[in-house]
């Protein structure tokens, strides 16, 4: 017992640094290097605003990330409900006073920065329900009740994005609400159930859709039913995997991009872009990075004592599995477009910190991974 | 700390939950990977090209026409660098500015103003307005004196179209214009090489051999982005001048026609009489071609249009006259071939001849006396004529006429709006007026008036054939093969009439020198018709026959009154014809005169030839130099 605190509460700083999963920041860092890259090419092969900004976003919140790795995971086990609660006021915040772009009220102004709460709610959400499930005895796991509140935990920022309207980010949340409750235990039967309602619910759910996004769908099965319409950058972003080949174009060669033919290229789309590049050789080798990623997150869960910690590692590294899924499946044409970025990859402030404070988190385990939380 | 059991155990099925999950996941990235292959490996191909599709795009820019050049090799339809005056309104920060400044600059009417704002709001930011198409010199100055003024304004040199003889080619070549919907409707070639700017043929030759002149375009494959906007060059494939076209017309003699012709409405042919090659065709008056290369003016066009001695007529081709006295060789040869008369046949003129009570004149009102052939030929007695013509019969006149030329095309092919002309016979009369032949209409057809109608090209290509001893020869205006002298081409003449008899037109030499020797005596006795527009230098000398075509009926008042040429309101005034061809010994050349309402041929045609076989005979010698060209097959 003596022994335990003394490890758990008073490691120095250089063991703290020793105890951080090098491969996973490695592994991040070459990540990084490469969006680096990419947004100088959607840049045109120049340093301009993507590019710098970039790079700004990374350095800082690659240090956030450093730095949260450095607290105690116990403190994010506390403050997890807090934090919950805060993004879930930003929430309510954002449908009052968000920012308008494009018809969807997602943002925020900060004045530092412009931030996209639902984003953050993607790891808000993993904490919380690791921690509700962290107290919650094994027996209790399947009453009605418990589920009950798990359930209204996740429902209640779906329903705020979904009014955003943010249907991408709110499937993700979903899904990182959901297998926190599969891993925690709750009974296969139950998924098995809400499976087969939610298909035969589909139908009703189709038409409570606004028309943008019923287009999308109609569009995902059929893209050339209107090729320079809603097809469009399905068809595009295919053109330019597909032209891509086994070794790329070239760095800085990808013509569907830099000639414009790709839309969102900076965000959505930066995949497209370097698979154009990089070609087949280059995707598998992302795809391992983002493999390496997962594996290390899940080791770092299974090497955790405390069930917080593991339900949180084992939460995020499928929420990042899935992030990376539905992005891929989407340039690839395997899924509608449902705008969601690419981990890392992808331009945007408010994703990078949320999986930032994720990894931070997952470090933060690491480091603490002997730690027990009562 | 709680350590029970139950801990232990949420913490063994958070482990196997993620086992299953992990499972799950590696099933889902082979199946990206498994996407992607299929994508990036197997379809490769098929998206590369669509990939190209997307960002390669190709210009045409419009091809250069082959040059056509007279029997010479001098350019009578070539092309000519021109500098246009081009906006992108993309590089422009004041369009309204730019605008008022080149409207005052160039002088600019509000109309061009309000087209370029219009053609403006079509084009994207980067694609270029043609302001002016063809720039002045001058303005080609003015504007770059303004440039650095003018941020946006592009002077452009292009190739345009050039007639640099202007008016004197315009009937044969025709000329070039912005095609509109039919002309490329009508033309394959026209409707794969077509860009904006291009030219095609309207009229003439250079509609007719259009795709020999038209040449393939200059393709500029450029890459684009999404927006069309070109990003960079990628490739320029040169295209092929369109094929060169040599003419047998010869420059110099095509120039005197037009000035004979000068401020009078009227026709002059001019043709080799071995090979049929046509040295002059000039129609006048003419016109401009140039003018219509950029699109006419509508007062120059009305200028054109409203003119009344119709210049938009090609006289040559498609003007029908009365031939009048120039039909009696044919006659005369007709009446000698067909043995009804002999040579030393002889009529009484005495002014006039009278038939079922209709009266007959004589040009001559007190009549000739006794005509031999000769004669009546030198001083184109028409009573002799009449009386011939009655013995010989219409029917007989036609066969032979026809073998001449009379009533056919003669280039046929090349001008789509040449005419057949007419004569007539008692059949063609039975079936267009549906009446019965009337003897008196054969006599008034043995002088050549009548319902006969020939071309100025035929009255030529039948007094080519006089000329050459009665050989069928093909009038052309192309040059088609190695030209020959005049030696060869006759032999060759002979040689391939003496295979082909459908080639001989007579059946007697003695005949047609009976003829030769009365157009003899017709320009070179003492009473002959055109005596006074002779030459005595044998080198020049020629053999022709006058032709006055009345265009209205004598009334008998009229021939009372005898009224001079002035007297007589221009629009009745007789037509003057004449024919020729010469040198007389050894002839090489004939020709064709018409003035239309220029009163007789005698006057106002024959001095015309005078001056005309002076120039002809002087460039016979470098014609049989002319030989030393690249062939070129049409």
């Amino acid at each position: 017992m003596i022994q335990h605190n003394r490890l758990n509460n008073e490691l120095t700083f250089i063991q703290k640094v020793k105890n951080l999963d090098f491969i996973l920041l490695l592994c991040l860092i070459i990540l990084s290097i490469v969006s680096v890259l990419v947004m100088y090419s959607t840049d045109g092969g120049q340093v301009l605003y993507h590019t710098k900004s970039h790079f700004i976003k990374l350095l800082t919140f690659f240090s956030l990330m450093i730095l949260i790795s450095f607290f105690n995971i116990r403190l994010w086990h506390i403050t997890s409900y807090f934090i919950y609660f805060i993004i879930l006021l930003l929430l309510i915040w954002v449908s009052v006073y968000g920012i308008k772009v494009s018809g969807s009220q997602r943002w925020i102004n900060l004045y530092f920065i412009v931030l996209q709460p639902s984003e953050l709610m993607k790891i808000a959400i993993i904490l919380c329900l690791a921690k509700y499930y962290h107290r919650l005895k094994v027996d209790n796991i399947n009453s009605f009740s418990s589920i009950f509140v798990a359930l209204i935990i996740i429902v209640i920022p779906i329903m705020l994005v979904v009014s955003q309207p943010d249907l991408g980010t709110s499937i993700l949340i979903a899904s990182s609400g959901l297998i926190i409750l599969w891993l925690a235990g709750v009974r296969m039967k139950y998924f098995f159930i809400s499976f087969v309602s939610f298909l035969i619910s589909l139908p009703f759910i189709i038409s409570f859709l606004k028309p943008y996004q019923k287009l999308r769908i109609l569009t995902f099965l059929d893209p050339d039913r209107d090729p320079l319409g809603a097809g469009y950058q399905i068809i595009q972003s295919k053109i330019a995997i597909g032209s891509g080949g086994l070794n790329g174009k070239g760095f800085l060669k990808g013509t569907q991009s830099y000639l414009e033919f790709l839309p969102e290229k900076h965000t959505d789309f930066v995949f497209t872009l370097f698979s154009e590049e990089f070609g087949f050789v280059g995707s598998i080798f992302l795809l391992l990075i983002y493999s390496i990623i997962i594996i290390r997150i899940i080791r770092i869960g299974a090497i955790s004592r405390s069930d917080f910690s593991k339900l949180f590692c084992f939460g995020f590294a499928f929420a990042i599995f899935i992030y990376i899924i539905v992005n891929l499946c989407m340039v690839l044409g395997l899924l509608p477009i449902v705008g969601s970025p690419l981990p890392i990859m992808s331009y945007g402030g408010s994703s990078m910190m949320a999986t930032m404070i994720g990894f931070g988190i997952v470090l933060s385990a690491k480091i603490n991974h002997k730690q027990l939380i009562a | 700390m709680i350590k029970d059991s139950s801990g232990i155990r949420k913490t063994d099925i958070i482990n196997r939950r993620m086992f299953i999950i992990g499972a799950a996941k590696l099933i889902i990235f082979s199946g990206i990977v498994a996407r992607l292959f299929s994508l990036q490996i197997n379809d490769n191909k098929k998206y590369l090209t669509l990939s190209d599709k997307n960002r390669i795009r190709e210009w045409k820019l419009p091809p250069i026409r082959g040059n056509i050049v007279d029997y010479f090799g001098n350019i009578i339809a070539g092309n000519l660098k021109v500098y246009q005056l081009h906006i992108i309104p993309e590089q422009v920060e004041n369009f309204n500015y730019i605008l008022s400044r080149l409207k005052t600059l160039l002088e600019l009417t509000d109309k061009k103003i309000t087209k370029i704002l219009k053609s403006k709001k079509q084009k994207k930011p980067w694609e270029s307005i043609i302001v002016s198409e063809n720039l002045s010199w001058e303005q080609f100055l003015k504007i770059n004196n303004y440039l650095y003024d003018l941020v946006g304004v592009k002077p452009v040199m292009t190739i345009s179209r050039n007639y640099p003889f202007s008016d004197i080619y315009t009937h044969v070549l025709g000329y070039v214009s912005q095609p509109n919907e039919n002309d490329i409707l009508q033309n394959k070639i026209i409707q794969e090489r077509f860009v904006t700017g291009m030219k095609v043929g309207k009229l003439g030759l250079e509609k007719r051999l259009e795709n020999y002149l038209i040449g393939t375009n200059d393709i500029q494959r450029y890459e684009v982005n999404a927006y069309g906007k070109r990003i960079n060059q990628l490739e320029h494939q040169k295209g092929k001048q369109g094929s060169k076209i040599r003419l047998t017309l010869d420059t110099e003699i095509q120039k005197l026609s037009a000035k004979l012709l000068a401020s009078k409405a009227g026709s002059i042919s001019v043709m080799d009489i071995y090979t049929g090659e046509i040295l002059a065709m000039y129609s006048s008056p003419s016109y401009d071609p140039n003018l219509f290369l950029f699109g006419i003016s509508n007062d120059n066009w009305e200028l054109i249009r409203n003119n009344p001695l119709k210049p938009l007529i090609n006289k040559t081709l498609s003007g029908l006259y009365s031939p009048g006295s120039t039909i009696k060789p044919i006659v005369a040869l007709s009446a000698l071939e067909n043995n009804i008369i002999g040579p030393n046949f002889k009529v009484k003129c005495t002014g006039k001849t009278e038939l079922y009570g209709q009266t007959f004149h004589c040009w001559k009102e007190k009549g000739h006396g006794v005509m031999s052939l000769k004669n009546a030929m030198k001083q184109s007695c028409d009573t002799y004529f009449y009386e011939i013509a009655r013995i010989l019969g219409v029917d007989k006149l036609k066969i032979t006429a026809e073998k001449f030329g009379l009533g056919k095309k003669v280039l046929g092919e090349y001008y789509e709006n040449e005419k057949h002309g007419l004569f007539p016979n008692t059949v063609w009369k039975k079936n267009n007026l549906g009446k019965g032949w009337v003897l008196g209409e054969t006599l008034i057809t043995g002088i050549g008036q009548g319902y006969i109608q020939t071309t100025p090209l035929q009255l030529c290509l039948m007094t080519a054939q006089i000329a050459n001893g009665g050989y069928k020869i093909s009038p052309k205006i192309i040059v088609n093969n190695k030209p020959l002298n005049f030696l060869k081409a006759k032999k060759n003449m002979e040689l391939k009439s003496s295979i082909e008899p459908n080639l001989q037109l007579i059946k007697d030499k003695k005949n047609l020198k009976i003829v030769q020797k009365a157009m003899f005596s017709s320009t070179n006795e003492i009473r002959g018709t055109s005596y006074r527009s002779r030459i005595d230098d044998p080198k020049y000398q020629f053999a022709g026959k006058t032709g006055t075509a009345q265009v209205k009926r004598i009334s008998k008042r009229e021939r009372e009154l005898d009224l001079k040429l002035e007297q007589i309101p221009y629009k009745d005034r007789d037509h003057a014809l004449y024919v020729a061809y010469g040198p007389y010994i050894n002839p090489r050349y004939a020709l064709s005169i018409i003035v239309e309402h220029g009163g007789s041929g005698s006057k106002a045609a024959a001095p015309i030839a005078k001056e005309l076989f002076k120039l002809i005979i002087d460039r016979d010698a470098m014609r049989e130099k002319q030989s030393n060209f690249e062939e070129i097959d049409i």
